[in-house]
């Protein structure tokens, strides 16, 4: 948690003796609170006041980074408890478990199914973003080669995960520069491994019982020499966990409590499908950095991609589409002219209709600031005069040789008004986007 | 290393309503933190999840999902849809309460001019039975308030994912001498991938508000999770998927604080009354 400027004048030397450049110390700490200045510029501040300063200034949850390059994933450094609050920062990891007990052509066809779960939604590509390998068997020969496998058939980032410290150091060898996140198995080899991370420099997960446990390890890995850490919980059941996961996230956050300050990695531990979806959401929504799933059926993964694009959605920015004409189908001279807003959700689902009904047709998305119909409408960003100042900028004139608008059915109070100031007849098409296939096709 | 929890200590609590009379009398909200937190505070009745059905429909496959409450939409009063008579709804409603036992969640058609003329007939035919009616709007609460006050009813109250709105229309509803304990909050509901977090925020916002003591955001949460997700495109492309889409928005909604879920798909709330069980375990 960032102290205040008068927090921290507290633990400065008050002596106003104006070396840092600034008549006193209080001007001074103002300044340090606001980051405009470093601390280093005063001469006098003690060794505890220092470290007091300098662990305040970080980051209440430590950023992990699994992977390398574009595709990394980059979870925790998170600030708030709820998404009202300001928002979440970094969208959870949905990762995928591949054990090492597969036959080779069962682990290919497993691999080339999660290679393909990415989706396109609202605009942005969405996928899982990690292959977790369990050393299941025990065995390492298995492990390596699982490994192996994987990493020449995927880009994905990976994770292993093992409780014996050869098959790890193996593996890391073979794939040291994807920075692979090294999940501990076996407690009582947390040492090793946390060597193992230090030497490789990459990020590792320690697995516990209790919160208690976790700051233990978390203590004891950090002292090894590892940074980036993350913490697997193993607590029996799914309410104990979630509110573990709470509890962390409000002692990181409110309590500036270093130990349990990084992100959670949750396995599913649910054995039917249906469960196993309902418990990762349920992590997805209440603070797990990464969850890794046991299913990789489409159905399974896509609902639960779209909840953490939901979760992770930034409050004070709704998805906006560019405002401008959209083309949909082979559009000729004749083609019906639809406007709505330039919310994405309203725009993919009006466009996704319009597609359904195979009318080839303009959308006009008009600058909404990404608010829905209704909300743009009350907020005055949907109007008579902005849309007819749309119709005449957008270069809709030249590519229809018709004058004729349809508009949402939710604003037909805007028909007379949008008339009288374009000159193009108004048409009132229906309120909900499901209604669209049907209009067009009887549209004339 | 012991660690100590940072629990809040909340003023405020939910609500708690009654559905329905006797021994399948319902409990819906009374919580006294966020939910499933069950080491800082209380959630005394575990959220519900009931299954809708349509006046015009057959109840027995929702009735066989196991759920203790059961939703009927009157779709087929709409001018658009049939528009059914009072009297008609009134008998089919009785033949779905026969035969299921179970206290009534009983929705409108949406159009408000039908609503007000039917809602007050079927309301007082079930006077006393102490169900659940909505849907109550800030352009349109008085006829169902007034309604649902005389013959023992509880109702539910809309706002648009706005919670001044939810206020607002809270206090003009006990303004007209209405239980504030007899309210359930619908703060709309969209489907996972249209918006969903809107809601999901509100309801956490609306939350928070009632701990610190809020009265009038005290009500627990009723959510139309099944209508909305079979909406979408997600859900009509794959029935497989749209399962999923219905039990993934409804556990967010579950973690967002809802108390009553309202869902279509029978094997998508029996795989969300399976996950209350789950996490209800303390």
């Amino acid at each position: 948690m960032a102290l205040s400027g008068l927090d921290i004048y507290k633990l400065l030397p008050k002596t106003n003796c104006k070396e840092c450049g600034f008549a006193t110390c209080l001007a001074f700490a103002m300044a340090l609170a606001q980051k405009k200045v470093s601390l280093d510029k005063c001469p006098k501040v003690t060794a505890t006041a220092r470290e007091a300063l300098e662990s305040a200034s970080q980051p209440p949850i430590k950023l992990v980074t699994i992977g390398k390059g574009e595709d990394k994933l980059e979870i925790g450094n998170e600030t708030v408890m709820y998404r009202h609050e300001q928002k979440f920062f970094h969208p959870a990891g949905i990762g995928c478990l591949v054990e090492d007990t597969l036959s080779d052509n069962e682990l290919t066809a497993r691999v080339a199914k999660i290679n393909a779960l990415t989706f396109e939604r609202v605009g942005q590509k969405i996928g899982v973003s990690l292959i977790c390998i369990k050393n299941s068997s025990g065995d390492k020969t298995k492990f390596v080669n699982a490994v192996k496998k994987v990493a020449s058939g995927s880009n994905l980032n990976l994770a292993l995960y093992s409780g014996n410290p050869e098959a790890v150091k193996e593996s890391l060898t073979i794939i040291k520069d994807r920075r692979p996140l090294i999940i501990c198995a076996d407690k009582a080899k947390t040492d090793d491994l946390a060597r193992l991370a230090k030497e490789f420099s990459a990020p590792l997960a320690i697995t516990a019982a209790s919160l208690d446990e976790a700051a233990e390890l978390t203590d004891k890995v950090k002292k090894l020499g590892v940074d980036e850490i993350m913490i697997d919980l193993k607590t029996d059941d799914v309410s104990k966990r979630i509110q573990d996961f709470t509890f962390m996230r409000r002692l990181a956050l409110k309590k500036n409590f270093r130990l349990l300050g990084y992100p959670v990695l949750a396995f599913t531990g649910s054995n039917t499908p249906d469960l196993e979806l309902a418990e990762a959401v349920s992590y997805v929504a209440k603070y797990a950095g990464l969850v890794i799933v046991k299913n990789i059926e489409k159905e399974f993964i896509f609902p639960l991609l779209v909840v953490r694009q939901d979760i992770y959605q930034d409050p004070q920015k709704p998805v906006q589409v560019e405002p401008k004409i959209y083309e949909i189908g082979k559009v000729t001279k004749d083609s019906p002219v639809l406007v709505t807003t330039n919310f994405s959700i309203t725009y993919f689902t009006v466009a996704c209709e319009v597609e359904s009904s195979k009318v080839p047709t303009y959308i006009i998305c008009c600058d909404s600031e990404g608010m829905s119909v209704l909300t743009a409408w009350a907020a005055e960003k949907f109007t008579a005069e902005k849309i007819a100042n749309l119709l005449k900028t957008s270069g809709i004139t030249e590519m229809v040789g018709h004058r004729k608008i349809v508009i949402p059915g939710y604003v037909s109070v805007l028909s007379g008004k949008l008339e009288e100031v374009s000159g193009w007849k108004v048409a009132v098409g229906p309120r909900e986007a499901s209604g669209i296939p049907n209009y067009l096709r009887s549209y004339k | 290393m012991p660690v100590e929890f940072v629990k809040e200590k909340y003023n405020g609590a939910i609500n708690t309503i009654e559905i329905g009379n006797g021994a399948k009398c319902v409990k819906i909200g009374g919580e006294t933190t966020l939910p499933f937190l069950f080491e800082e505070g209380a959630m005394p009745n575990q959220p519900v999840i009931a299954l809708e059905v349509l006046d015009t429909e057959s109840p027995d496959q929702a009735i066989a999902c196991g759920g203790r409450l059961l939703c009927v939409r009157l779709a087929s009063i709409h001018p658009d849809n049939g528009n059914r008579p009072a009297d008609e709804v009134i008998a089919s409603l009785g033949l779905i309460f026969k035969k299921c036992g179970l206290p009534l969640i009983i929705v409108g058609c949406g159009d408000a001019e039908k609503d007000n003329e039917v809602l007050p007939k079927v309301s007082q035919a079930f006077k006393g039975e102490n169900f659940l009616f909505g849907i109550a709007t800030q352009n349109n609460y008085k006829t169902l308030a007034a309604t649902c006050l005389a013959d023992g009813h509880s109702i539910v109250a809309e706002s648009p994912i706005d919670i001044n709105i939810a206020k607002q229309l809270n206090i003009l509803i006990t303004d007209m001498g209405f239980d504030p304990a007899r309210i359930v909050m619908h703060p709309t509901t969209t489907s996972l991938g249209y918006g969903m977090e809107y809601v999901y925020s509100i309801m956490e916002r609306g939350r928070l508000a009632a701990f610190l003591g809020d009265k009038m955001l005290s009500m627990p949460f009723v959510l139309f999770v099944g209508q909305e997700v079979w909406k979408t495109k997600e859900a009509k492309d794959s029935i497989a998927q749209g399962v999923n889409w219905e039990i993934a928005t409804a556990v967010s909604m579950l973690q967002a604080g809802g108390d009553l879920i309202i869902m279509r798909d029978p094997a998508a709330a029996k795989s969300v009354m399976k996950y209350i069980e789950m996490v209800m375990k303390k």
